[in-house]
């Protein structure tokens, strides 16, 4: 978090700064639970959003890899979870174990479809990994035959909440005389995992590892000239998106207690792909930064573009969800052309290794 | 260690076709360790196939390489930096987005061992390794003269600094055999005698170099033997003096023989 | 046998849209090693296009039969597509020529969304019912009258499809353009040394694959009787597919992966019932015998898993033979 904040030189600045942020932070959902619990919920899923979104930036933006199916993995946590903890099957399993049992499946269909694609070019596995998540969302929506699995177009329903002993996640409790809705218990849950994942990614970055996939993403042959093993490093990329994904789509599946395949096309692929892409790829606080944003937007303007367009034209002419749409399409074209690099400006990243070194 | 016998890498009978072109036809040279062995040739003799041979790029048709008394063929070009072979490329490439200092970092990766547990824990053993990379990318960034420019994006260094980066990146892999494709390609005089400075201390400091180069001047400096390369045929080897008054060589570089014009057309 | 005769007719006429679509791809990527992501939304704007415009002519009922009605629509959609393409073009790939590979994938797939979405604000969101004014008439291919049937609109299909791909390699391969096609493809700086106007070539590339698709999209409307803002997604990954399985770059290898992928997809939703018929092992399970008593097709998959079968034969080439049938192109220049 400290690499935020120009920190050379002012300690006290930068401690108070990280203070402000984590109190905003703390009750925030106090704050939004004020104006509606609506946006407690949005706010967790701007929260998955981000996990997603740092989830595909290793794949991306760190190696380099265009994966375009990456809500497959997202998919297969999420049923992973419904199927074991649901009336579906009648399993109740808790989260705890259902989470990395998730992670490991998505990593498994990672490794399999990255083992004998990773070697093509670019391109190529773009379009393939687009094509592996659409097989992924038809056999979700057709395994209800004839033995059923995943229960078809209908979804899964009344998933398992979190809980801990009798501590459930979904229920409204009082802690130290303050009340404590589902969402904000999620909320707290759900931040701490991003703080986490963000240190992950971080570190993961500043690292032998990251070092690898970045070289990889500049130019392969050099990267291999240089002894690194690119077709392992690029798999272990993989690897840890979908685990990252599969770990999201987990969390997704307990917090909405719904599911079905309608969450999981290829549009949401691409959302999550725009939030990396805004943000700046390979760079972490732009990720988290572009799928805040994104989250955000499309609920911003169901709340404005509506009256305003009421105001304007006496109708409304365009759906939010239209608007959010064009404005993703927008953001993809205008970033690649005029600002590749992402919204945050790589001097950020140069600062950073400044201040390790004047630091260590 | 006192076995260790004075051949580095030894090519025998090395060929490579593409299509209908013959690449490379019965190359078979000898480095030994501690020289500076320049490879040169006419354009399109075959000298950077050679290289991708060597280093794993193209599998070869035929023959074999012994490197450092062990065979050196099948292996995979991060295999064979491994073993201990580190190239440059003739139209320099660095990671361009990473900065100078990354660069040569990525080139201890090869002779470093964290795995994702201790990029993510860092755990005593990896911050230790982490600093000592940096440590060491330091040094060389040094070595070559590019320390000042260290937090720079390697695609914004000038070009002379580019083609050092370059050389840093490959030193950094620990390799026993240093191979150069064209290092003083685009630089002028300047540039180049700093460069023939630096490859004489690369030597003196233990490692071998495997050179292409153009630049005559360049090469009768600093190469203790030069293998001549013309159509993918060995025409000539020795020491460079020699080599220079080779009639097959002059006339390879001046096409004033009537049949290597036809046999060019 | 009447079945298998019925599908490879219906894949035939299938597999002849794709190969159409295909060409459009594979011609941008031959000349700049550029998949144009975009191109299934260029199709599926010459299907609405079209589709407006019969919709218009039917109901002012012009005194036109109903074949020129269809061929007015198509008049008019393959300009709108060409214009389409060419600002493709212009805006999102001239000024990223040279930027890294991925950069221009991303703003197609930008543009893929935008065209989608302006495609949904003019036509709505819900499919289109095509207007049927070309009775489907079936003939008869055998002596069965239950058998398998050729429609004049299959008849209509294929035909037009073969004039355009004939047309289409007598551009490239008899006409200076084609040449300064085939020249940019295979050197673009050199070919520019040589006085061609690469600039125009690679728009004139994007244009004609454009009109092709505008074809395409009509032919696709007409035979499913249906247009959809996000029917050009789906079809252009097949159709891209189907440019793969040919081998990518060459005109003669997507008409035959067109072809192809269109049988295989046929026969695939024909067959993949009957294969992955469970009852046949009810010998082997009591339970399967007993559901299989009061229903005889217990399958694992069905035909609704037809468009799974472009993607698997979209990763198996990759996987197996990454230049296609008919491709030479292996592996990136090192």
């Amino acid at each position: 978090m400290l690499q935020l904040v120009d920190v050379k030189g002012r300690p006290a600045l930068a401690f108070a700064g990280l203070v402000i942020v984590a109190v905003a932070l703390a009750v925030l959902p106090f704050v939004l639970t004020g104006i509606g619990t609506f946006w407690v919920r949005i706010t967790n899923l701007a929260i998955l959003y981000c996990l997603l979104a740092l989830g595909l930036n290793i794949v991306v933006g760190f190696a380099g890899l265009l994966d375009l199916g990456y809500i497959a993995f997202y998919a297969v946590g999420a049923y992973v979870y419904a199927m074991l903890a649901s009336p579906h099957f009648g399993l109740h399993l808790p989260f705890w174990i259902i989470l990395p049992i998730g992670a490991a499946v998505a990593c498994v269909f990672g490794v399999l479809l990255g083992a004998p694609t990773l070697k093509l070019r670019g391109d190529y596995l773009a379009i393939v990994t687009l094509g592996f998540g659409e097989i992924i969302r038809i056999f979700l929506n057709n395994l209800s035959q004839p033995i059923n699995i995943t229960s078809g177009p209908q979804g899964i329903a009344r998933i398992d909440p979190f809980r801990i002993g009798t501590f459930d996640f979904s229920r409204t409790s009082s802690i130290l005389g303050l009340t404590f809705t589902g969402p904000m218990k999620y909320y707290y849950l759900l931040l701490v995992v991003l703080l986490v994942v963000i240190a992950i990614n971080l570190r993961l970055q500043d690292s032998r590892i990251g070092r690898a996939w970045e070289a990889i993403r500049e130019d392969e042959v050099a990267a291999r000239a240089m002894g690194i093993n690119t077709r392992n490093m690029k798999l272990l990329a993989f690897a840890m998106g979908a685990s990252f994904g599969g770990i999201s789509g987990g969390m997704f599946s307990a917090i909405q207690g719904f599911i079905s395949p309608e969450s999981f096309i290829l549009v949401e692929s691409i959302m999550v792909l725009s939030m990396v892409v805004l943000g700046g790829m390979g760079n972490v606080w732009g990720v988290v930064i572009g799928a805040v944003l994104l989250s955000f937007a499309p609920e911003l303007l169901r709340e404005w573009v509506g009256p305003v367009q009421q105001a304007v034209f006496g109708r409304t002419l365009l759906d939010p969800e239209v608007i959010r749409m064009l404005l993703f399409g927008l953001a993809l074209v205008l970033m690649m052309l005029f600002r590749p690099a992402g919204i945050l400006p790589s001097a950020l990243r140069k600062r950073e290794l400044e201040t390790r070194r004047t630091a260590g | 260690m006192a076995a260790e016998s004075t051949t580095l890498l030894a090519a025998e009978g090395i060929g490579k076709r593409f299509g209908g072109v013959q690449a490379l036809s019965e190359v078979g040279f000898t480095i030994r360790r501690g020289e500076i062995y320049g490879l040169i040739g006419p354009n399109g003799a075959g000298k950077t196939t050679l290289f991708n041979v060597l280093t794993g790029i193209y599998a070869p048709d035929g023959g074999s390489f012994t490197f450092d008394g062990r065979p050196l063929m099948g292996l995979k070009p991060n295999e064979v930096a491994a073993r201990g072979i580190a190239r440059t490329f003739q139209n320099i490439r660095l990671f361009g987005n990473l900065s100078a200092l990354e660069n040569v970092m990525v080139g201890r990766h090869v002779r470093t061992r964290t795995g994702v547990w201790g990029a993510i824990s860092r755990h005593r053993r990896a911050r230790d390794e982490e600093a000592g990379i940096q440590r060491r990318a330091v040094d060389l960034l040094e070595y070559v003269g590019v320390a000042p420019r260290a937090m720079d994006l390697a695609k914004n260094l000038p070009y002379g600094f580019q083609r050092r980066l370059e050389i840093a990146r490959a030193l950094a892999t620990d390799p026993k055999l240093l191979a150069l494709d064209e290092p003083a390609a685009g630089m002028n005089a300047t540039e180049t005698a700093s460069l023939e400075a630096l490859l004489h201390n690369i030597r003196r400091d233990g490692t071998t170099i495997l050179l292409i180069e153009h630049d005559m001047k360049l090469v009768m400096g600093v190469c203790d033997r030069v293998l001549v390369l013309d159509y993918g045929r060995r025409i000539a080897e020795g020491p460079a003096a020699a080599v220079q008054k080779d009639p097959a060589v002059i006339s390879a570089y001046l096409g004033g023989d009537v049949s290597l014009n036809l046999k060019g057309a | 046998m009447d079945i298998f005769l019925q599908q490879i007719v219906n894949g035939l006429t299938l597999g002849c849209v794709y190969a159409v679509v295909a060409l459009g791809y594979t011609m941008v990527y031959g000349i700049i090693q550029l998949i144009n992501f975009a191109h299934g939304e260029v199709v599926m704007i010459g299907a609405m296009t079209a589709y407006s415009v019969i919709v218009a002519l039917t109901g002012a009922q012009v005194p036109l039969p109903p074949v020129a009605i269809v061929l007015v629509g198509a008049l008019v959609a393959m300009p709108v597509c060409m214009g389409v393409g060419y600002a493709l073009e212009r805006t999102a790939y001239r000024p990223l020529r040279g930027a890294p590979r991925l950069a221009p994938l991303i703003t197609a797939i930008g543009l893929s969304i935008i065209l989608q979405h302006l495609a949904m604000i003019v036509w709505t969101r819900n499919p289109l019912s095509y207007p049927q004014i070309i009775r489907q008439v079936p003939i008869h291919l055998t002596g069965n009258p239950d058998g398998a049937t050729i429609t004049n609109v299959q008849i209509a299909i294929i035909v037009a499809s073969v004039m355009m791909m004939g047309a289409l390699l007598a551009l490239v391969y008899r006409t200076k353009l084609g040449i300064a096609m085939r020249a940019v493809a295979q050197n673009p700086s050199i070919a520019g040394l040589m006085g061609i106007d690469i600039n125009r070539v690679i728009a004139l590339t994007f244009v004609i694959g454009a009109a092709l698709g505008a074809v395409a999209g009509v032919m696709v409307g007409s035979y499913y009787g249906i247009a959809h803002y996000q029917m050009g997604a789906l079809l252009g990954l097949k159709a891209f597919s189907a440019a793969v399985l040919g081998g990518i770059g060459n005109l003669a290898g997507a008409m035959l992966g067109g072809l192809l992928l269109g049988v295989i997809e046929a026969l695939g939703a024909g067959y993949v019932g009957e294969l992955t018929n469970l009852c046949r092992l009810s010998g082997w399970f009591d339970a399967l015998a007993q559901r299989c008593a009061s229903d005889p097709n217990v399958t694992l998959f069905g035909s609704n898993y037809q468009d799974v079968f472009a993607f698997i034969v979209l990763i198996l080439v990759l996987v197996f033979r990454p230049s296609g049938l008919l491709g030479e192109r292996v592996a990136d220049r090192a």
